[in-house]
């Protein structure tokens, strides 16, 4: 019985950590309607902070608790520096840019907090006051814990409070059902916006700070939280804080009492019920469809078939790559795989995300189950190369046709969250099931057959298999099923009017986009001879999508034009230290100057000094 | 033989009955107008004709094959076009890919993945284009075009699936009261040449008068009065829904 005990208590005070993240999270996304990737920065650098200032201080119970608030309140100031210079620019842009200018903050915080509190992980001091623990029903409670457990119902009530009962908590709750209408009511938003985001920013550093005598303090602390933290928002409701408390204790009670059955669930577990409770309530549990995120988007100009001077243009491009190896050495052709590798996993990506209008946070879960697939296939059913890489895409195709039944339900944003949750579960499946997919230790020893083995040979093959794979994408963009996939985007109440199975349609275009990503994995897996858990990760999902905004989602060429950039800036920015904020700065460059892409940027460069003419886009 | 067969057709929102037992036929070839105040019922009405509503009792047969219980996409397959109040295209394409959508779809090749969308069908869309005169304007984006020539081209599209029955709802809704007489007269004429049976919603009074074969009088969920133009103008009681009594079309004349 105390064992059990123990256990609820051990889940309430998780839910309370993890209710202060996500509780700011969903006030700023209620209002501003952003997905904050650098909520989990803001986190991080709380618990930094609060480090610090707790062994600078030394000063006792008062001098801890105090170190907790300042921690909290410098992540407010924080929290309003990235809004007035980055977000407030990017209020009416596509959920997509939102997206990726937070994700350039998380790079720029991860390198700031690198250079001034260094690699180590750092221990915190425990609580004065409270670190021992106490015996309820036998078991061992740690009593900070139990002040956990306080705290967070503590902080529900002051916001309820801030909420209810004050002017400004009333029409941040109208800001959040409506945002235009409180516009029109001639609230000043930007004061608005600007205080929600110090409020949030504020919360999730007060919930680093008071991990610290829980968890020492490290660089990851950030991309770990975050997940989790979105879970609990979406599942609670975008923007409702009482929904995101009771998604909390859901999560955390279920967790502390499911690791006693299956101990390797806790990674999956809130992801799994974020789908479920995405399934059953597509809003969340006390969410309401909100006004529409962002703002109306210029309409997309008709698609045109190639010219014949493109194709001619495109066929000189393939033969140079096709020349390459025989002028450039070794070192060029593997860098060309990766190029090659990147663009067709970002052409993928857009065909589902551009063409499809189903933005996808989630889209490195079908890169990965087609590299795994083919590694495994290998591995296990000991398949040569070509098997193996046939396997890879009909897997991905398999995940994608599973998870896509579900995404195509949702739409918008809700959608986003699970293509994420999505790739989360598969993540989380591939890192704990050690015995089957190595875990942390990934497969290695995936190396191409004898034919293929040399640079230059394996070169031949991704080549084929990577401009073939974009030609096939190419042609479908352009094809019926292309067409209805940009129909259903443009307007689903036309698509259906037309006679049009607009769900199977958008399951389809998630399939192939899912297809042709495991494609990538499989050049990607036998070029490395190797496949770790990361390549189903956040951040190689990130990678795509601001492959594609470095493109422009607007054309075809984009996600191609995008993953030649890409990977030539971080093969040459990663070389350096401190790479993440040049990389994050020029990931806020392109999204606040040339918000459609470097393609978009380039011609409207080439208007403005009058080289081009035509139409203003 | 009547095209649309409605019978007892009718709705409740939480206690609220929104359509109580309208019947109806429509025949072919036959310009029927359905109006009533605000709050009527018309859009309800409508929105179980074409499926996205499922009604709490009734049928409704479109040349003898029932329509409730499928789905809206299954219902255009059948023979309904519609047309809407707020035009609704894909506005990414040009005007002729617009109409070259409807025409893959009712050909039932959305699932090729090979050919050139572009360059299907594309003489049958001319066609089409032709018979709502917005040929000249086939390569432009839909983004540019003027209010009117969208609701044109809708009406392209809705053809392009060979309906027996079209539904349009406030056809002219938010356009100059000259468009929506040439819109109307085009309507009429597609009516005549290609057999198609047309129901329609409307507020303005010239339009459903001038136009309409017939006229369905819905007030409160209920059919109130049918008949033609002249019957509908003297029955006394849509004088007493549309105006508490008095005169009311006596001024907008014929």
């Amino acid at each position: 019985m105390g064992f059990y005990l123990a256990q609820l208590l051990t889940g309430l005070a998780n839910a309370s950590s993890l209710f202060l993240i996500a509780c700011g999270l969903s006030i700023i996304f209620g209002v501003t309607r952003i997905v904050n990737f650098a909520h989990g920065s803001f986190y991080m650098v709380g618990a930094y902070l609060a480090y610090s200032l707790v062994t600078w201080m030394d000063g006792g119970i008062f001098g801890f608790w105090l170190s907790l608030l300042v921690a909290a309140l410098i992540v407010g100031v924080l929290g309003l520096i990235v809004e007035v210079t980055i977000l407030r620019r990017i209020y009416h842009a596509p959920e997509l840019f939102q997206l990726v200018a937070t994700f350039g903050v998380v790079l720029i915080v991860q390198d700031a907090a690198l250079a001034i509190w260094g690699a180590e992980d750092l221990l915190g001091p425990r609580a004065p006051g409270l670190a021992r623990a106490v015996r309820i029903l036998g078991e061992p409670i740690p009593e900070y814990d139990l002040a956990l457990i306080v705290i967070g119902p503590l902080v529900l009530g002051a916001i309820w409070l801030l909420f209810h009962r004050t002017r400004w908590g009333i029409l941040v709750r109208a800001a959040t059902q409506d945002r235009e209408m409180v516009d029109a009511l001639g609230v000043n938003q930007r004061w608005l916006f600007s205080a929600v985001f110090v409020l949030g920013s504020a919360l999730a550093g007060l919930g680093g700070a008071l991990q610290i005598p829980r968890e020492a303090v490290s660089l990851q602390m950030d991309l770990s939280v975050i997940g989790e933290a979105f879970v609990v928002v979406v599942i609670g409701g975008m923007g409702s804080v009482s929904g995101a408390f009771v998604a909390a204790v859901l999560i955390s009670v279920l967790n502390a009492f499911a690791i006693l059955i299956f101990p390797q669930i806790s990674i999956v577990l809130p992801f799994v019920v974020m789908a479920v409770v995405l399934i059953v309530r597509p809003y969340g549990l006390f969410g309401r469809p909100g006004s529409e995120a962002g703002g109306a988007e210029e309409p997309e100009q008709p698609l045109r078939l190639m010219s014949r001077r493109g194709a001619m243009v495109l066929a000189a491009f393939v033969l140079i790559l096709a020349a390459s190896p025989a002028v450039t050495g070794d070192f060029t052709s593997i860098l060309l795989v990766d190029v090659m590798v990147a663009m067709l996993f970002a052409v993928s990506l857009h065909f589902m995300m551009g063409i499809g209008g189903m933005v996808s946070f989630g889209h490195a879960a079908y890169f990965g189950v087609g590299a795994y697939a083919a590694a495994m296939g290998m591995k296990y059913l000991g398949l040569s190369m070509l098997p193996a890489m046939a396997l890879g895409p009909v897997a991905a195709a398999g995940a994608a046709l599973l998870f896509g039944w579900f995404c195509v339900r949702l739409s918008g944003v809700y959608l986003a969250m699970l293509t994420l949750a999505a790739a989360q579960i598969l993540w989380g499946v591939t890192y704990q099931w050690g015995e089957v997919t190595g875990g942390d230790d990934g497969i290695l020893g995936i190396w191409p057959a004898g034919w293929a083995s040399g640079d230059k040979a394996y070169f031949y093959l991704a080549m084929v298999l990577c401009v073939g794979g974009m030609f096939l994408l190419r042609r479908m963009a352009h094809s019926p099923f292309g067409y209805g996939l940009r129909g259903v985007r443009d307007s689903a109440v036309r698509a259906e009017a037309i006679g049009m199975d607009v769900k199977l349609h958008q399951w389809m275009g998630f399939t192939v986009a899912g297809a042709f990503a495991g494609l990538a994995g499989v050049v990607f897996v036998f070029s490395k001879g190797s496949v770790f858990p990361d390549v189903l990760g956040i951040s190689q999902s990130v990678d795509g999508l601001i492959m594609v905004l470095l493109g422009g989602i607007h054309a075809l060429a984009g996600p191609i034009l995008g993953a030649g950039v890409f990977i030539l800036i971080e093969d040459w920015v990663t070389r350096l230290d401190y790479w993440r904020v040049i990389f994050g700065g020029i990931i806020l460059v392109v999204v606040l100057v040339a918000p459609d892409g470097v393609a978009g940027g380039v011609d409207r460069l080439l208007r403005a000094v009058g080289i081009r003419r035509g139409d203003a886009t | 033989m009547s095209v649309l067969e409605v019978r007892d057709l009718s709705k409740s929102f939480g206690g609220v009955e929104a359509v109580a037992d309208v019947s109806f036929d429509l025949g072919a070839g036959e310009f029927l107008a359905l109006i009533g105040p605000n709050g009527a019922g018309k859009t309800t009405c409508f929105n179980m004709l074409n499926g996205y509503l499922r009604p709490d009792r009734g049928s409704v047969k479109l040349e003898g094959r029932e329509l409730v219980g499928r789905r809206p996409r299954a219902i255009v397959r059948m023979g309904v076009g519609r047309t809407f109040q707020i035009t609704r295209t894909f506005l990414s394409m040009t005007v002729r890919e617009n109409v070259q959508m409807a025409l893959i779809s009712h050909h039932k090749r959305m699932f090729d993945f090979w050919s050139r969308a572009v360059r299907m069908y594309e003489g049958e869309a001319d066609a089409l284009l032709d018979l709502v005169s917005m040929r000249d304007q086939a390569a432009r984006p839909c983004s540019e075009l003027a209010y009117g020539d969208l609701k044109r081209l809708e009406l392209a599209i809705a053809l392009a699936h060979e309906p027996a029955l079209l539904l349009m709802d406030e056809p002219t809704a938010g356009m100059a009261p000259s468009e929506r007489v040439a819109l109307m007269a085009l309507t009429g004429e597609i009516v005549k040449s290609r057999g198609v049976s047309v129901l329609f919603t409307e507020h303005d009074m010239d339009v459903v008068f001038a136009h309409a074969h017939r006229i369905l009088v819905l007030n409160r969920g209920r059919l109130i009065a049918e008949g033609s133009g002249a019957e509908i103008r003297e029955n006394p009681l849509v004088q007493e829904v549309y105006l508490g009594g008095g005169t009311v079309f006596a001024a907008e004349g014929v």
